[in-house]
């Protein structure tokens, strides 16, 4: 340590005396880590924002649909059958043990209107459950209840788009709307959730219990008045997905009824999964951008050995004025090093004041969330220290190992 | 007096490319500690060869040096660093002191590399600075102080790790003859006082009149190896010159 303290002041005299020098050496660092810092700071910042919207959708969700039926040789898409039953939901809560809550939705489209204003909106028929599941706050009033379901109650509970449009400044709760003509009570408003990671408005939608939807609204299937257009199913915890996965498909094979050769009439989708995907994508991304910009780096790197080279040319004398006074080989080696690391982590630390800077312009600027953190610092930090280590080797074992003789006697 | 520098047979040879250069072709003397020792001969001679193994910084080709019974031959970069650092001390005809620093930091230099510079290194450098007559003057820098207060400087640098030898290269190469005076009655002063060895390497053979005996160097080899019986005293030629005759010690002070 008492060999370090000198060092360092040796070190800062040596740069003081060269100020631009110095500067322009540390600029290659200053600039590498600011690009490294603002990168990762943009690509986390994505990362987040999709983390954001994947939570939006609803935790630990999974979405059973109907599966495809065959009509006349016709294939029809996904979704299609009516398999899926209002009992298969509520069997799906009694019985899966990972399955935290459960869900049925059914949902359309409907010309909503308030006075003289109207507005064309999705209409969710469901059970209270779907709040929670979805993650869904109420803003104002309360949720419909188990009981309105079981009632038939004609009651609705609004996203805050269709607030906006129906009754732009006034209180919503208590009013009537009409659906399809048939007048609902706004018992409640939804807190505003923004977009889905597909970009759909989740505020554009009229919540009713699922009873009196299909009722009233969205017409009853001729083929199976209990059919569900999909369950959304809640699992205990995260780790345990996969599980509520399973027991959902078990239980629901087992209540269609189906032979172990024949195939599921229902999917079962862990949205997770899916964005999940898109989460990895965007981490590639931001390792992708921080990768070239380390580049720049490394091109820093060069700037500080070329400077230490010429740096020990011209105190060739001094080097060799230390040997003749005792300087060991290890004392001159630790004086350059000291000196070259001095420049790339004074550099590193104004960089990383940049880059985070550079950040907080870019998420102004853009209406980009970046993400600047610990991590990042510690590894530019680490990293722009080891580029002045290694950048600043060669030049310090040449002044280190110069002949005494010939270095006092160099012009 | 204990011998304090024995070479025996002293070679040393360089190559530079195809040819091979004999610097020294068969040395062989002692220098009894507490020596004023002067070194002289033409340039090509081999005295400044000669004094930089005396001074550890080169190693023989062949033949031996033993500094204190210590076979120098046999010694690695580093010890040999180390041997520098404890028993030489050097004072060059540039001054060698490092530019932007000031008086007492170059003097602190050398104890920077055996770990006492934290200790008692500013008192001590201070002591070395009164000792060449630079009190007042720690804090200027080289560019500073006139080229006969630079060698003070460098003086009190060779001087701060209480060596056994002085090596001084030239030492008043630079300096007119009324500064270089005063440089060597500071040398009679160690060498009488302190019991410091002093090695002089001059061309100017009124310096090495100074010195107590002369050693002639030509081709490699001793010339010439004289005891002077009355050396010129550095002090009272300063008590006799002329007060007319102002050097510039006065002249900058």
């Amino acid at each position: 340590m008492n060999q370090i303290v000198p060092a360092v002041q040796i070190a800062f005299r040596a740069l003081r005396v060269n100020k631009l020098r110095s500067g322009l050496t540390m600029l290659g660092i200053i600039i590498g880590v600011a690009a490294v810092i603002a990168m990762v700071a943009v690509g986390s910042g994505a990362t987040a924002r999709i983390q954001e919207q994947i939570q939006s959708i609803g935790s630990n969700m999974i979405m059973v649909i109907p599966g495809s039926i065959t009509s006349s040789g016709i294939r029809l898409g996904a979704g299609n059958a009516v398999t899926l039953t209002q009992d298969d939901a509520k069997a799906i809560a009694a019985e899966c043990p990972a399955v935290a809550a459960v869900a049925p939705v059914s949902r359309g489209g409907a010309q909503v209107v308030y006075g003289n204003n109207n507005w064309a909106t999705s209409i969710q028929g469901t059970t209270p459950d779907y709040l929670a599941i979805r993650d869904n706050q109420i803003a104002e009033g309360q949720s419909f209840t188990q009981q309105d379901v079981e009632s038939d109650a004609k009651v609705a509970v609004l996203g805050k788009t269709v607030v906006d449009n129906l009754f732009g400044g006034s209180d919503p709760i208590g009013q009537v709307i009409r659906v399809k003509n048939v007048p609902f009570t706004v018992v409640g408003t939804l807190a505003p959730k923004g977009q889905s990671p597909m970009g759909q408005d989740q505020d554009d939608v009229i919540l009713l219990p699922i009873s009196t939807a299909k009722k009233k609204v969205l017409g009853v299937n001729q083929a199976n008045a209990a059919s569900v257009g999909s369950i959304l199913v809640q699992a205990r915890d995260g780790s345990l997905m996969s599980q509520a996965e399973e027991q959902t498909r078990a239980l629901l094979r087992q209540r269609h009824r189906l032979q172990p050769n024949q195939e599921d009439d229902f999917t079962v989708r862990n949205l997770e999964e899916v964005f999940s995907a898109q989460e990895s994508s965007a981490r590639v991304m931001s390792i992708l951008l921080a990768s070239i910009a380390s580049v720049s780096l490394i091109v820093g790197g060069i700037g500080i050995m070329n400077i230490m080279l010429v740096s020990v040319t011209e105190r060739t004398r001094e080097i060799g004025l230390r040997q003749a006074v005792g300087a060991k080989t290890k004392d001159i080696l630790t004086q350059f090093l000291v000196e070259a690391v001095t420049l790339s982590l004074v550099g590193g630390v104004i960089g990383i004041v940049l880059g985070g800077a550079a950040s907080a312009l870019i998420s102004h600027f853009a209406q980009w969330n970046t993400l600047v953190s610990p991590t990042a610092i510690l590894m530019a930090f680490a990293f722009s220290a080891v580029v002045g280590i290694f950048f600043g080797y060669y030049p310090a074992r040449k002044a280190a190992f110069l002949d005494p003789i010939e270095a006092l006697r160099y012009e | 007096m204990a011998e304090s520098i024995e070479v025996d047979n002293l070679v040393k040879t360089y190559r530079m490319g195809e040819v091979t250069v004999q610097a020294l072709r068969g040395v062989s003397l002692t220098i009894p500690k507490g020596a004023f020792v002067a070194i002289m001969g033409p340039s090509g001679s081999g005295k400044s060869t000669f004094m930089n193994i005396l001074g550890c910084l080169d190693k023989p080709t062949a033949g031996s040096y033993r500094l204190d019974g210590v076979e120098i031959g046999g010694l690695n970069r580093d010890e040999l660093a180390e041997v520098r650092n404890k028993k030489i001390g050097f004072v060059f005809q540039n001054f060698n002191l490092l530019a932007r620093t000031s008086a007492l930091e170059n003097v602190e230099l050398p104890l920077l590399y055996n770990g006492r510079a934290n200790r008692d290194g500013k008192e001590r450098a201070m002591e070395a600075l009164r000792s060449v007559g630079l009190e007042g003057r720690e804090h200027h820098h080289p560019n500073q102080l006139s080229g006969g207060q630079q060698q003070r400087v460098a003086i009190a640098r060779a001087l701060i790790n209480h060596p056994q030898i002085i090596m001084a290269d030239e030492p008043t190469g630079a300096l007119d003859s009324r500064t270089s005076v005063e440089i060597m009655g500071i040398f009679q002063r160690l060498n009488r006082e302190q019991g410091i060895s002093i090695i002089l390497v001059t061309h100017e053979p009124d310096i090495a009149c100074y010195a107590d005996r002369v050693i002639v160097f030509k081709d490699g080899r001793v010339k010439s190896d004289r005891t002077t019986s009355a050396p010129r005293d550095a002090r009272t030629e300063l008590e006799e010159m002329p007060a007319s005759e102002i050097g510039e010690e006065e002249a900058a002070a």
